[in-house]
């Protein structure tokens, strides 16, 4: 028998076990029936077996706590101490008494501008370079994808050491090439979140490698048709890499934007998990003081009101991202 | 120039048409390699100091001007003894306990998420198409919402401060890899489960005996990710964890910074031991692990 591939393999399915007879066979429905198996029969109770660790799963771990992530932003639920019913006032004070609320959408918004751009842009270049039919690229693929095979941590303590504004690598290098007065990064509220760009620039090999899976499922006859019209190098660029590639570009712009809006670990490593958010809490992203509110200062009613607000901000952006998707992305029929 | 050379098919063309190694085609490998070796400078220079730092005895300096980027005068192995074996608060625990956690959440992510894929890839059922769908949107679910009402869930369990929030979500599956694990077992000829079925065999048998020994390029993705995930998880250690003998890597290696007084020639010596494992297991399965990347768009 054929591989089974889309829809096509489930009327094959029935054929082969109608042909084969047997005990499991004889007692299946005629052919034309619909395509399930028998309503309760032996395969279906077996099916639901085999699925019991995901059903399980989906109720406990998902759909139960979903339910009470509803009911707890309407609480004041605190670790210890069941909520009562507020109502809507821990969305009001969020909005209204809360001042580290719009500091903490400050600095995440100020990183979505500044990381995903960055994020996308460097990928694809990488990725063009990657891309050249030139002896060793997989060698250097190898190497450009290890940072993101490594513990975020020990990239945040390796890169805080780097960074220091004092006696930092980084810096010191920065003196030799003739910065005198190098920024002090995560010591400084200015340079903070360059700081965590940089360190996130460290692993630009992960969407290199998407990119590169892009760009390699392109077919070379495009190039050679088009410059046998005789289009130029930048024009093939913008003509055909740009829109063939937009998918890719597309998946991963939703990837970023969604990474970025919860952006933690790295923090909490260089901020320490109670204390400060950087200086003058440049460093205060959403998450930072969703983790406060709720796990450090044991407010989790209010922090399930801040993860909604979070939640909705984020199907926002989804959304608008999905009305820039219909102009400029380009899928290939 | 720099321009010209953005695309293979120019760069195989004009090799074919010009046999051999013209100027122009000199000046875009170079152009090229030059990149590339900045590029990978960037990744080993901080990896290279991070070693020079760990192999420094207690009295060096691990900060020096102009810097070391790589180990030339000291070669102290017994930096890592020191980390592994530090009075108080030994690495070597912390290295056991995250093996032990990534062995656990390989076992369960393996089983559950083959028992799962099994079902949706070979077997028929009413609702199987609902169900499916159910399982992609699982993916869409928003993790930040789920993290108070789970910690809550875990912590009215009795589970807080213990191995059971970060393992037990393991056997429950996950989105991704009952996907991945699906469009792999469809690839098996059914004639295998026929033939089987003929011969006596249940479902389970043909789930045990066939589908998971055929389906192990699959399941070997499934457990390095799973494994990378695990050994470098740092968030689920943190919410759950808080007596310091059970402390994951990633945990015990993030109080390090705002420790006054930092010995930092351990602290990057218990780094690299954080980052070693990672990058064996990377290096052995870099292959198959960047074409899964590529096929289903993992990120890093």
């Amino acid at each position: 028998m054929t591989m089974q591939l889309g829809g096509q393999g489930i009327r094959g399915e029935e054929r082969d076990q109608a042909a084969v007879g047997g005990p499991l066979a004889a007692d299946r429905q005629p052919r034309g029936w619909r395509p399930t198996g028998r309503p309760g029969g032996l395969e279906e109770r077996a099916a639901y077996a085999f699925l019991s660790p995901w059903l399980i799963g989906l109720v406990v771990f998902l759909a139960v706590p979903l339910g009470i992530a509803v009911w707890l932003s309407f609480t004041d639920e605190q670790l210890l101490r069941p909520g009562r019913f507020v109502g809507v006032e821990n969305y009001v004070r969020a909005f209204s008494r809360d001042p580290s609320f719009y500091k903490s959408l400050t600095v995440t918004i100020t990183w979505i501008f500044l990381a995903v751009p960055l994020f996308l842009i460097s990928g694809l270049l990488v990725a063009l370079l990657l891309n050249q039919r030139l002896p060793g690229m997989t060698f250097f693929r190898t190497v450009l994808y290890v940072p993101a095979v490594l513990s975020g941590v020990a990239i945040a303590v390796l890169w805080f050491t780097l960074l220091n504004g004092d006696v930092g690598a980084v810096n010191q290098l920065l003196r030799q090439l003739g910065i005198s007065d190098p920024p002090h990064w995560f010591e400084d509220s200015d340079w903070a979140l360059p700081a965590v760009a940089l360190m996130g620039l460290w692993g630009v090999g992960s969407n290199a490698i998407i990119y590169l899976a892009g760009l390699q499922n392109i077919n070379p006859e495009m190039y050679e048709a088009a410059g046998i019209d005789g289009a130029g190098p930048w024009q093939k660029f913008r003509h055909i890499t740009l829109p063939l590639l937009s998918p890719t570009m597309f998946f991963l712009l939703i990837g970023e934007l969604t990474a970025a809006l919860v952006i933690i670990g790295p923090v909490i490593v260089i901020s320490g998990a109670g204390g400060a958010a950087g200086p003058a809490d440049s460093l205060l992203f959403y998450m930072l003081l969703l983790y406060r509110r709720g796990f450090v200062e044991g407010q989790l009613g209010y922090a399930a009101a801040l993860a909604w607000i979070l939640t909705i901000i984020g199907l926002i952006l989804v959304w608008l991202t999905f009305k820039i998707e219909k102009r400029f992305v380009h899928y290939q029929v | 120039m720099s321009t010209a050379d953005l695309h293979p098919a120019t760069s195989t063309r004009s090799a074919r048409r010009l046999r051999g190694w013209s100027t122009r085609r000199l000046l875009h490998a170079a152009l090229v390699y030059g990149c590339l070796i900045a590029l990978t400078l960037f990744i080993a220079l901080p990896l290279g100091w991070m070693l020079t730092a760990a192999l420094k005895p207690d009295n060096v300096p691990v900060f020096t001007v102009p810097t070391e980027w790589f180990p030339t005068e000291f070669f102290n192995l017994g930096t890592f003894g020191d980390a592994l074996l530090r009075p108080g608060e030994p690495y070597l625990r912390y290295v056991a306990n995250t093996l032990f956690l990534s062995v656990v959440n390989i076992i369960g992510a393996v089983l559950s998420n083959s028992l799962i894929a099994y079902a949706f890839a070979r077997l028929n059922f009413r609702f199987k198409n609902v169900l499916f769908a159910l399982v992609i949107a699982t993916m869409l679910l928003p993790a930040p919402v789920l993290l108070i009402p789970q910690f809550l869930l875990f912590f009215n369990l009795g589970w807080y401060g213990t191995y059971l929030p970060l393992t037990v979500p393991a056997f429950t599956g996950s989105a991704f890899f009952i996907f991945l694990l699906r469009q792999y077992m469809r690839t098996i000829p059914k004639d295998l489960d026929e033939a089987a079925r003929i011969d006596g065999a249940g479902y389970w048998t043909i789930y045990w005996r066939i589908i998971l020994p055929l389906s192990a390029p699959a399941l070997v993705v499934v457990a390095v990710f799973t494994f990378l995930g695990s050994w470098n998880d740092f968030f689920g250690p943190l919410l759950y964890l808080d007596d310091p003998e059970l402390f994951t890597l990633a945990l015990a290696l993030s109080t390090e910074v705002s420790r006054r007084g930092t010995e930092w020639n351990i602290v990057m010596a218990a780094n690299l031991i954080a980052m070693l494992p990672p990058l064996v297991v990377y290096a052995l399965s870099q292959r198959r692990l960047l074409g899964g990347i590529a096929s289903v768009g993992i990120r890093g």
